[in-house]
């Protein structure tokens, strides 16, 4: 009679198993501290989202068309914002992404140097950093600038990073060979290479760049979130939602466009 | 291409000169727009862009040196901040998956169904997850919960776009092979799709608990919980030192967070 169970297991090995038991061991605390920690008030909450859903909900849908000149405006410098914004980032992550790059400084420690200062970068959240440039320049949307700028310099100078260390380092060393000196090298054989995909990334960025600066208002760094605020603060959430609207139609565009310009690119 | 070969000299050029022309235009309408942004956000600046870069030395130096002294008062506001985010992104890759399943396209055939979960989906990430949290405070008023809440649905609306697209991607041969041997759908399910599906899908949940993470320190600001509310309150102060000092908080979680998350995902891919 033939034998129709399955193959016999591979063994794994105690290493793994044990890996894999500590990791399923540190979830479980993790989820425990967590339930036992986070405190709820679940009545006070079911209380007030009874008394206020009609106040707030159907508002939300009846959009208040009288606000729609201020919300244009403020909609607009969002996106000058994130332009500006990212703009600068696009420039200041090329030094950056070089040095983080090891094909392009050779050295392991400059490398390693490059990519610590771009993760110490990341993870600043926009908002922190515009709270402190907004200390520092005064509540206006150039401060908005500088965040999104610093903010998309730690993203940017990864990818670049990655990116330069991706290309094709043949044709670096044919044009070595020849006699080509830096600069050419630069040149005729790295930019190249690297400027699709450096615009596609940039471009990826703003659109980041632009969910990032409506919020940025919300601490005085200018753009729509000024309005946020003002319209949560007074309830008024007829104007809430208009600008919710304003939001999504913007982002929609520009998501729309930025995709298919990055298509191209590439 | 004849005058370059009769040994004039010239190289010949590396694009056409429509492209080099068409380049030209684009990169100035480019800089132009940067120059305009640039003007319009300083506008309402006092004193310009001297005054204000000479100023930021003066108020970065109110931000030193950070009181440190104030992080261990504010452990339990940080330790919040992250069981937040803990609960939105399990909640969210939980809730993940009938969605997720309902907008690949390999999956549901039913067309319209589909459009609506995807056109649904896009709606919902467009919209930032502080902006959210301002309506959910607006509804449950200040607390943890509509923090929770808004970390929950901005998830939700990134992993489902991801984990959808990992569906799609699956490869279906082993599935049709199985049922062709006589596995029920219950079986192709587990032994056909969820192999190919789950190494992605917990790192996608990692990478969502890592935004996460960073998106639940400022849900304070506009009192949605957590370590948010106390960096307000001290930047209303003008206690820039112990803000400072929050800041260098949240900066060190945030950075260990992620290495823990990375070497996670390491470990079980």
């Amino acid at each position: 009679m033939e034998n129709y169970s399955l193959p016999p297991k591979q063994e794994k090995s105690i290493w793994k198993r044990s890996k894999r038991i500590i990791i399923a061991l540190f979830v479980i605390a993790l989820y425990v501290w967590t339930f036992v920690g986070i405190d709820i008030d679940w009545g006070r909450a079911l209380e007030r989202v009874i008394s206020n859903f009609d106040r707030v909900i159907p508002k939300l849908f009846s959009p208040d068309w009288t606000a729609v000149g201020e919300v244009g405006v403020k909609i607009a410098e969002t996106v000058l914002i994130a332009f500006a914004g990212s703009f600068m980032a696009a420039i200041l992550a090329i030094p950056l992404g070089f040095l983080a790059a090891q094909n392009m400084t050779g050295s392991k420690i400059l490398a390693t140097i490059g990519k610590w200062i771009l993760s110490a970068v990341r993870a600043f959240p926009d908002i922190i950093l515009a709270i402190l440039f907004v200390v520092a320049v005064g509540p206006n949307a150039f401060a908005g600038v500088l965040a999104i700028a610093i903010g998309s310099t730690g993203m940017l100078g990864k990818l670049y990073s990655e990116v330069i260390e991706a290309i094709d380092m043949k044709v670096v060393e044919a044009m070595e060979a020849n006699g080509a000196n830096k600069i050419q090298i630069l040149f005729y054989g790295v930019l190249p290479q690297i400027i699709p995909e450096f615009l596609s990334y940039a471009i990826y960025r703003f659109e980041i760049d632009i969910r990032a600066s409506s919020i940025l208002g919300i601490v005085g760094a200018g753009g729509i979130g000024t309005m946020i605020i003002f319209a949560a603060n007074n309830r008024n959430w007829n104007e809430m939602g208009l600008i919710l609207l304003a939001i999504i139609i913007v982002v929609t565009i520009i998501d729309f466009i930025s995709a298919r310009i990055r298509r191209k690119i590439v | 291409m004849t005058k370059n070969t009769t040994g004039g000299g010239k190289t010949p050029a590396l694009y056409p000169v429509k492209t080099k022309v068409q380049i030209t235009i684009i990169f100035f309408i480019v800089l132009g727009f940067y120059l305009f942004s640039m003007v319009w956000t300083q506008r309402e600046m006092v004193g310009g862009l001297g005054d204000a870069l000479g100023n930021m030395l003066v108020v970065i130096e109110k931000f030193f040196p950070p009181n440190l002294e104030v992080i261990p008062k504010v452990w339990g506001e940080m330790a919040q901040t992250i069981q937040m985010a803990i609960i939105a992104t399990t909640a969210a890759a939980i809730l993940t998956v009938p969605l997720a399943i309902l907008s690949a396209q390999n999956v549901t055939t039913f067309k319209p169904l589909y459009y609506l979960t995807r056109t649904l989906l896009n709606i919902l990430r467009t919209i930032p997850d502080l902006v959210l949290a301002v309506i959910f405070v607006g509804l449950f008023g200040i607390g943890v919960l509509p923090g929770i809440l808004a970390l929950f649905i901005f998830s939700l609306g990134i992993l489902a776009k991801l984990i959808s697209e990992t569906i799609e991607s699956v490869d279906m041969n082993p599935l049709e092979a199985m049922r062709a041997s006589g596995g029920n759908v219950y079986q192709v399910i587990f032994f056909g799709l969820v192999p190919q599906v789950l190494p992605q899908f917990t790192s996608f949940v990692l990478y969502v608990f890592e935004i996460n993470i960073r998106a639940s320190v400022v849900l304070g600001l506009v009192g949605a919980g957590g370590i948010g509310l106390v960096l307000d309150q001290q930047l209303g102060f003008y206690n820039y030192q112990n803000a400072m000092a929050i800041i260098i908080l949240i900066f060190v979680v945030v950075i260990v967070i992620e290495y823990i998350s990375n070497k996670l995902r390491e470990a079980l891919i």
